[in-house]
């Protein structure tokens, strides 16, 4: 669905990302793992267009992305839920989630919308409820989950997700990827997440990728780079020597 | 029957950026891991961050067997010791052993590819599997053994015990598929006959043969004497053995697991890549593999490649059974001959035992061959003259396929030495 062969991407004078080949297949969930720095959020932005590779090709449903504006990149299919939520705080859920829909949004498909947003509610009930809410009052975990429903209002087929574990508690965080795995299960949604809790990601992932400084180190079933002691060692926070 | 359908027939572009992906890291890790690597890519200046296509593969190094000797027991791991959970050693074909190294994800591809393989020779979790290769540091045994289990079929790990007891262990467990070398495989086939047990009263249906080169007339011979469907597999304890090929019941061609290994053919002398089709040096590298990835290493073993599609629908490559190895190619008066030429030569001769030996002699400058060759007892002590012509049709044959003259002596029965592992085809006295 996804496919990138040797993406390089430059930040000025600085090679941020190098000759990055990786591919998204249709129905799987993808993770791209890797420590701050390492070049994840540009890359997702990179596919978003929000950000120009020097080099090589990001194919997506066969059609040459590089060059797409970032709207054109939205109806293609790909909507990204960005770092930190980045929800409106001074509207209410429900006008967040609306603005969502501009890609299709029209007089016409009014009833349709609507339909999409009781569709979100359905599963995010919590959002049902603080429908009139300003969303700068929602508490992490909610704004994670309407910057989810926002990006679903795009009616994507490719969903990138950049950390979105990022400053909730762990069982937020659980909740969040439960609703992931269900967004794939239900909706046969692909998703590319990127992650610093790298566990939690290959947990529920089909297929894994290890960013270090730009490059991809690894690849491979996300239960192989689960039990692989480079990985567990710089991402997963275990120390393998001592364990039993 | 696939193991892995989405992988063994997925569509050739998908395996083409799959590859990449493997191959850019794999040389990005031999490059931080391994300091062997390091070395020759600082030398010939190869900056692993500037790999762009498969076709970069070129620039690349080779990897002899003499490379991993040198940094032998431990030197090429690309993982702390702590992280390999097996070791095992070659089998010592030619000269010294070499060590390689397994971490846990190696030991799980490698018996899912192993499962791979027994699936297209035809194994289910019906089957009762009884492996008579040696276990120990040889791998093939160990390797055959864990797809097995992955399959779910009864392992039988008799490994190499007397020839006879194989067979009572068959006849008594109703073994189902085999798994040996080609030449062992046969003198089990002479022992059930000699045993007086008739082969239709066993319940073999399937042989998996490989660890050594084996003919199509061999083939044809051990599944009319053993009642099976025979297919060959392919491996090599330095990339993974077996594992790397193997054969669907199709029997035509070793479908290559190529999302996990890359091939090249290249001519053995110049060792530039040779066009498709065409005979030569089998090149593997590893894409997966974790503990001991190796980079464009010379198998020795010569075959060609098979690109059309196979109607078993696996996309794979495949490659034709191997032709021998580059170290058994015989260089006799500037003309290049196989032992399995000389072996299928042998096979249409009636009166013949497959079991053979290739003797290569200086005799005052000039170099000769010759064919030592086991033959029924009926020949052998037949008249003398009948023996002459015998031995001369052979000769003619052999002149006429391998286009030099050679010697031929026939040798009693069960006189050529006989091996549970590989059968040592070639003797070269001339170096000595």
């Amino acid at each position: 669905m996804l496919i990138l062969k040797n993406v390089d991407i430059f930040y000025g004078k600085i090679h941020a990302i190098k000759r990055v080949s990786l591919h998204v297949n249709k129905g799987e969930i993808v993770t791209l793992i890797g420590s701050n720095g390492a070049g994840k959020t540009t890359l997702l932005r990179t596919i978003s267009g929000l950000i120009r590779s020097t080099n090589g090709s990001l194919v997506f449903d066969n059609l040459d992305i590089s060059k797409q504006s970032p709207d054109t990149i939205v109806k293609k299919g790909i909507s990204h839920v960005p770092e930190g939520r980045l929800v409106f705080k001074p509207l209410n859920v429900e006008d967040n989630l609306l603005l969502g829909s501009f890609n299709w949004y029209s007089f016409k498909n009014r009833s349709e919308i609507k339909n999409d947003v009781e569709m979100i509610y359905s599963i995010f009930p919590i959002l049902k409820k603080r429908k009139k809410q300003l969303a700068g009052t929602l508490s992490g975990g909610e704004q994670q989950m309407l910057a989810i429903g926002r990006a679903l209002m795009a009616r994507p087929k490719l969903l990138l997700l950049d950390e979105p574990s990022m400053g909730l508690a762990p069982i937020v965080i659980k909740e969040i990827f439960k609703y992931i795995v269900e967004l794939r299960n239900t909706f046969g949604l692909t998703v590319l997440l990127i992650e610093q809790n790298a566990r939690s990601a290959l947990r529920i992932a089909h297929t894994g990728y290890v960013l270090e400084t730009g490059r991809i180190i690894l690849q491979g079933p996300a239960e192989d780079l689960l039990l692989n002691k480079d990985v567990q060692r710089a991402y997963l926070g275990r120390d393998v020597d001592y364990e039993i | 029957m696939y193991w892995e359908a989405e992988k063994e027939c997925i569509n050739r572009e998908a395996l083409k950026q799959l590859q990449l992906e493997r191959l850019q890291s794999t040389v990005l890790r031999v490059y931080m891991n391994v300091p062997f690597y390091r070395k020759k890519f600082d030398e010939l200046r190869i900056d692993p961050d500037a790999f762009r296509s498969l076709g970069d593969l070129r620039k690349l190094p080779f990897t002899s067997k003499d490379d991993l000797r040198v940094s032998y027991p431990y030197g090429m791991f690309a993982v702390p010791l702590r992280e390999v959970v097996r070791v095992q050693a070659s089998s010592g074909t030619t000269g010294m052993p070499t060590a390689v190294g397994y971490t846990r994800n190696d030991i799980k591809n490698w018996s899912n590819l192993a499962a791979r393989i027994l699936v297209a020779g035809g194994v289910t979790q019906n089957d009762i599997v009884q492996i008579a290769f040696d276990y120990g540091l040889f791998t093939g045994a160990l390797g055959l053994h864990y797809g097995a289990e992955r399959v779910g079929a009864s392992v039988i790990p008799i490994s190499g015990v007397n020839t006879r007891r194989q067979v009572k262990i068959m006849q008594d467990f109703k073994t189902t598929a085999l798994m040996c070398t080609p030449s062992y495989a046969l003198s089990i086939a002479d022992t059930i006959m000699e045993m007086g047990i008739n082969v239709n009263s066993l319940s073999l249906k399937y042989g998996l043969f490989g660890a050594e080169p084996w003919s199509e007339s061999m083939r044809h011979e051990l599944q009319e004497k053993l009642k099976i469907v025979a297919t060959d597999n392919y491996g090599l304890s330095e990339v993974m053995s077996p594992g790397v090929a193997g054969e669907c019941s199709e029997r035509n061609g070793l479908h290559i697991n190529e999302d996990h290994f890359l091939v090249e053919v290249v001519d053995p002398e110049t060792l530039e890549p040779l066009p498709e089709g065409k005979t030569g040096e089998l090149v593997i590298t590893t894409l997966t593999k974790e503990a001991f990835p190796v980079i464009r290493f010379r198998t020795r073993d010569l075959t060609s490649l098979i690109t059309e599609p196979c109607s078993c629908g696996r996309t794979f490559v495949r490659m034709n059974k191997v032709m021998g190895r580059t170290d058994d190619m015989i260089k006799i008066r500037g003309i290049t001959v196989f032992p399995s030429q000389i072996e299928s030569v042998l096979f249409e001769i009636e009166g013949t035992e497959p079991h053979y030996q290739i003797i290569l002699e200086r005799k005052a400058a000039v170099d000769e061959l010759t064919v030592l060759v086991e033959v029924s007892e009926s020949i052998f002590f037949d008249q003398v003259r009948k023996q002459k012509d015998f031995i001369e049709r052979i000769k003619a044959r052999l002149a006429s396929e391998i286009g030099i003259s050679v010697e031929v002596k026939p040798v009693e029965k069960q006189t050529l030495e006989r091996s549970g592992g590989k059968a040592k085809r070639v003797i070269d006295k001339r170096a000595l």
